[in-house]
């Protein structure tokens, strides 16, 4: 809303997909992250999906905080707030792909429910009121976080790819462990950008 | 020996972070001092053990199609009474695990714990199988916290342990909690692995 230039908008897509990415730095969302990087086609799939469901969610908490709980001084239930507005959110994702877009309802089937408790959505929600930003800052914020995630997300499918290729990984370490190895690497790569300045 | 199973389930067979994969996001953000870890299993555990109470006692009367919503607004709940508690008693606490706290009410072993167990099962299974979770959740964050803490920064519930080494400050960070993680899950792997041989006798 103030002073919003394509300046600011670069510095704050940096700063959320590549400096603080909210899976590799901020540690958010971990647990969908490693269940969708299976295959491919569910990790772009979601990706895309989250930043509507992210963006919106976003739009509707700030929204919801600062013109309900805030007036009315309840801002101890924003967690229990955030909560009901992100699963309804998803009900009605949930409902309207499986009427318009059956093939993506097919594809991503178990992993579209779970969203409500993905807790991406809920931290990068909770971040921005924290963090006091404004509306647009907030919205901006949440979908460059979904670009992150997807970008994380996507290469991660590749990494994967050659992990289930290998077969000269040691025994204990075969399916999960040598995964979260293969992230801290990942996470390793990204601490290259942290302390970038914009 | 109920009980017995139960324990078990919740600290090896069916451990939450080390075999079912959840709730990584307190395990890999919060471990980075012992204390932080503890508190975080505890609090969760709290919560585990409120809803699985609550959902195992509704379990007749919340409706199959929003059922995801009524696990979800209890859940939240609990979060936020644990939150309001940790904030007026313990407030250091509550600032070192900022964020966290309130993430809870997104932690996919409450969501699987009611779906799979609590809705299924009566109010004493319910708190069994909470507490046991509970405990295998708190077990393996203290143990990654432990490992991060000494490690990472060289101190130990915020001793210093020794002095003229300086510590390996990438297990602090992001990543070392990964790598941490990724290390526990695969020493975990080696003793299932050794157990389930040793029970075949040598054909693997």
């Amino acid at each position: 809303m103030e002073q919003f230039d394509l300046g600011t908008i670069i510095a704050f897509a940096i700063g959320a997909i590549l400096v603080e990415n909210i899976v590799l730095s901020r540690l958010f969302g971990c647990g969908s992250f490693f269940g969708l990087t299976r295959k491919k086609e569910t990790a772009v799939g979601m990706g895309i999906l989250l930043i509507a469901i992210m963006g919106l969610s976003s739009l509707f908490t700030y929204c919801v905080y600062q013109w309900v709980l805030v007036p009315f001084q309840l801002e101890y239930l924003r967690t229990m707030a955030f909560m009901l507005l992100i699963a309804l959110l998803v009900q009605l994702a949930e409902m309207v792909i499986k009427k318009y877009l059956p093939a993506l309802y097919h594809m991503l089937g178990i992993y579209l429910p779970l969203m409500a408790g993905n807790c991406a959505v809920l931290g990068v929600c909770l971040s921005s009121i924290e963090r006091n930003y404004n509306l647009a800052s907030s919205v901006l914020y949440a979908v460059f976080s979904a670009v992150g995630f997807l970008l994380v997300a996507w290469v991660f499918t590749l990494v994967r790819d050659r992990i289930e290729e290998n077969d000269n990984i040691p025994k204990s370490f075969q399916g999960f462990p040598i995964t979260l190895i293969a992230a801290a690497l990942l996470a390793f790569g990204f601490m290259g950008f942290s302390g970038v300045q914009i | 020996m109920k009980v017995k199973e139960y324990f078990k389930a919740g600290l090896w067979t069916e451990n939450p972070v080390l075999i079912q994969f959840l709730g990584l996001c307190p395990a890999l953000a919060i471990t980075t001092t012992t204390l932080n870890a503890f508190t975080m299993g505890l609090c969760l555990t709290l919560v585990l053990i409120g809803s699985n109470v609550l959902i195992a006692l509704l379990r007749r009367l919340i409706p199959h199609h929003v059922r995801i919503i009524f696990y979800v607004l209890i859940i939240s709940g609990l979060v936020s009474l644990v939150e309001m508690i940790l904030s007026t008693f313990f407030n250091d606490l509550y600032n070192a695990l900022g964020i966290f706290v309130p993430l809870i009410a997104a932690n996919g072993i409450l969501l699987a714990r009611a779906e799979t167990f609590a809705s299924k099962n009566k109010v004493l299974p319910g708190l069994l199988d909470g507490v046991a979770m509970g405990c295998g959740f708190t077990i393996v964050l203290v143990l990654v916290g432990l490992i991060r803490e000494v490690v990472g920064s060289g101190t130990i519930f915020g001793y210093t342990l020794f002095g003229g080494i300086s510590p390996l400050s990438v297990f602090a960070l992001p990543a070392g909690g990964f790598l941490t993680l990724g290390l526990l899950a695969a020493a975990a792997q080696f003793f299932r692995n050794r157990a389930k041989r040793g029970s075949h006798d040598g054909t693997v």
